[in-house]
């Protein structure tokens, strides 16, 4: 999977310029800056590795993860230890401290907002399939559906819009800080980018919700529960909710997984420094190794979340045990 | 003397098809999936109001670029040179009788003409888009579903690896990575095709899956055992079988798949990869609203209010087409 991903990446910056008519002289030139010399052109060449076939450039990038890779600057070998992503083409920082510093804002960002659509979501999913067809029903719906089709662009917009310069109850775009540094505005910072994020998940976990409680309020086992006489709270929560979380869970890993190797369009709306801005300004500059670094990290969590969840299926679900 | 049994012969006897005539005059006859489909779909007006805003917003961009104002056009008069908004409408919006949805600050080119071109941009690439999703899906989820074995598994591992990929960016890399001129093509020729290939190679796996599915659980029914038996060749069970069945949930994805894929294409315009500018696209013109959002709220609206709009309508109509077509499915 991970295999996957990087070749994936690597042949989108390298074999398909190739294969759109580029010569490895153009690419290079893309990589020197403006008005590229002759000498400027063949040393970023050989400094790249671009004349060699697109397969050894990709297993050098592979053995640098597993045993790390020289670099020759000049005169001096810089070694890089063994996860070595390269440094980046562009500002030749090294780019796994790059992603480690990015890290920690795209982290704050996902989780905060995964709680909030996990527990509003749910609730609100829950809460219309027992009261199938009432106007709360209706209006929860109706409330959802819209919140799937708006772009976070746009809700980002205009909550910043009314809740940051209409009424200045939050601070605008732009002014995220670490935790570390001052824990009161890292709060404050986010919570109208975890409010908009989650608005949108949230939507698309209430009808996802909805659909599964309705299809497991009818099953045999909830009329036996009920025959029981359990109470209904507890068919509620512990005999439908726990098969209608099993679909929930597998869409929340993508979901989740996605969300860590950068959210995009948030960071681009509010302005936060994360992996996803990372990203987008990495392609922008044809930097490579900073991309390939940024869609590793993103398959990667979402290879280990879905590993988490594959696990927790057990716990949620009785019906699945662990082989 | 008893009752009379045969008081008043009209009064008593049964005239069952004087009973029926007066109920249904028709004749009970077989419906095929598609009338009772359109029979619910009728009911539903929720899902009609969102078939009639889908239709209008066809026509819109099919023949609407021809009746608005030309949307390169600059109208500089209108704009106020000191803030750099235009001087009139509410909120500095510029809305007038000649500009409907007002103008654009700076340049005050007209909105209404840029939302409609843009209509146009939006609804082209993502139709295409999944034009091209919904045959890849569906030709990849019927071999793996009806050939099973290590077909089935090398196409569900890549649909899986393809659910799992990072879209936008490599959606926003390739965009990026293809110089102009490629593939012969230059300018926004090339830049359409590129995101209609993007978008609609990355979002096949969503309706494969659903039509590996459904092609398991055809494969397993009686009549495809019994076409079997009189001798039909994999290639007959496939076309005259299976597809025929594939019909209902191909249409439904596929009205679900548009309104994701123009929000797709809104985000890559968004993200500065999208149609090239001064070509109008509803993404494009949200970027531009990012810095002026503050004092000219309007210009935000528009687009944004042009996305959603559009989204829903295609939401709430492939809802009701759902609800229509597979009773089952909530």
């Amino acid at each position: 999977m991970l295999l996957l991903v990087s070749l994936v990446t690597f042949g989108i910056f390298f074999w398909l310029p190739k294969l759109a008519g580029q010569t490895t002289d153009q690419i290079a030139a893309g990589y020197v800056g403006k008005a590229p010399t002759q000498q400027a052109i063949e040393d970023t060449k050989e400094r790249l590795g671009l004349d060699d076939p697109v397969v050894v450039q990709y297993a050098d990038y592979l053995k640098a993860i597993i045993v790390g890779k020289d670099f020759k600057a000049g005169p001096v070998t810089d070694h890089c230890p063994a996860p070595c992503l390269g440094y980046s083409y562009r500002s030749s920082q090294p780019v796994l401290e790059t992603l480690l510093d990015r890290a920690p804002a795209t982290l704050s960002l996902a989780v905060g907002a995964a709680v909030i659509w996990l527990v509003g979501g749910i609730t609100v999913g829950v809460i219309s399939a027992l009261r199938r067809g009432t106007l709360w029903d209706r209006m929860a719906m109706i409330v959802a559906l819209s919140g799937v089709s708006l772009p976070i662009y746009f809700t980002g917009l205009v909550s910043l819009a009314l809740f940051s310069y209409s009424i200045p109850i939050f601070p605008g775009g732009g002014s995220y800080t670490s935790i570390t540094e001052n824990p009161v505005q890292w709060f404050q910072a986010l919570v109208l980018p975890w409010v908009t994020l989650a608005f949108l998940y949230a939507a698309m976990y209430a009808r996802l919700t909805r659909a599964g409680m309705l299809e497991t309020m009818n099953e045999d086992y909830i009329r036996t529960a009920r025959a029981k006489g359990l109470p209904e709270k507890t068919v509620v929560t512990k005999h439908a909710l726990r098969a209608s979380l099993t679909p929930i869970m597998t869409v929340f890993g993508l979901d989740l997984g996605l969300l860590l190797g950068g959210a995009v369009l948030t960071e681009s709306t509010f302005g936060i420094p994360g992996l996803g801005r990372l990203a987008i300004d990495s392609i922008r500059s044809g930097d490579l190794p900073m991309v390939l670094g940024v869609t590793l990290i993103t398959s990667t969590s979402i290879v280990v979340i879905n590993l988490i969840v594959d696990l927790l299926y057990a716990i949620v679900d009785p019906r699945v045990r662990l082989a | 003397m008893a009752a009379p049994i045969e008081v008043s012969g009209s009064d008593t006897e049964a005239h069952p098809e004087a009973v029926l005539s007066g109920v249904d005059r028709k004749k009970i006859q077989g419906r095929s999936l598609g009338q009772i489909a359109w029979m619910r779909l009728k009911r539903d007006k929720i899902a009609l109001t969102g078939a009639v805003v889908v239709i209008l917003l066809i026509l819109i961009a099919i023949f609407g670029p021809y009746f608005v104002q030309n949307p390169l056009t600059y109208h500089q008069n209108l704009i106020d040179p000191t803030y750099n908004r235009p001087k009139y409408g509410f909120w500095h919006s510029g809305i007038s009788m000649d500009h409907p949805l007002g103008v654009e600050p700076g340049t005050g080119r007209d909105m209404l003409a840029r939302i409609v071109h843009g209509a146009r941009i939006s609804l082209l690439v993502s139709f295409l888009a999944t034009l091209m999703s919904v045959v890849i899906g569906t030709v990849a989820g019927v071999i793996a579903g009806y050939f099973g074995g290590w077909v089935d598994y090398i196409i569900s591992r890549a649909m899986d690896a393809f659910l799992a990929f990072p879209l936008l960016l490599f959606a926003i890399a390739l965009v990026g990575v293809v110089a102009d001129g490629a593939f012969g093509m230059t300018g926004n020729g090339l830049r359409v095709s590129v995101l209609v290939i993007v978008i609609g190679f990355f979002n096949w796996p969503y309706i494969g899956r659903i039509i590996r599915g459904q092609t398991l659980s055809l494969r397993e029914r009686e009549f495809v055992d019994a076409a079997r038996s009189m001798g039909a060749s994999n290639s007959y069970v496939l076309f005259k079988e299976i597809l025929p069945n594939l019909v209902a949930p191909i249409l439904v994805y596929a009205t679900l798949l548009i309104p994701v894929n123009i929000l797709f294409e809104a985000a890559l315009s968004f993200l500065g990869v999208g149609v090239i500018p001064p070509t109008p696209s509803w993404g494009g013109m949200l970027t531009l609203a990012v810095p002026i959002y503050s004092s000219d709220p309007m210009f935000m609206i528009i687009p944004g209010m042009a996305i959603f709009i559009t989204v829903l309508a295609f939401n709430l109509f492939g809802d009701g087409l759902r609800d229509a077509l597979d009773p089952r499915a909530k």
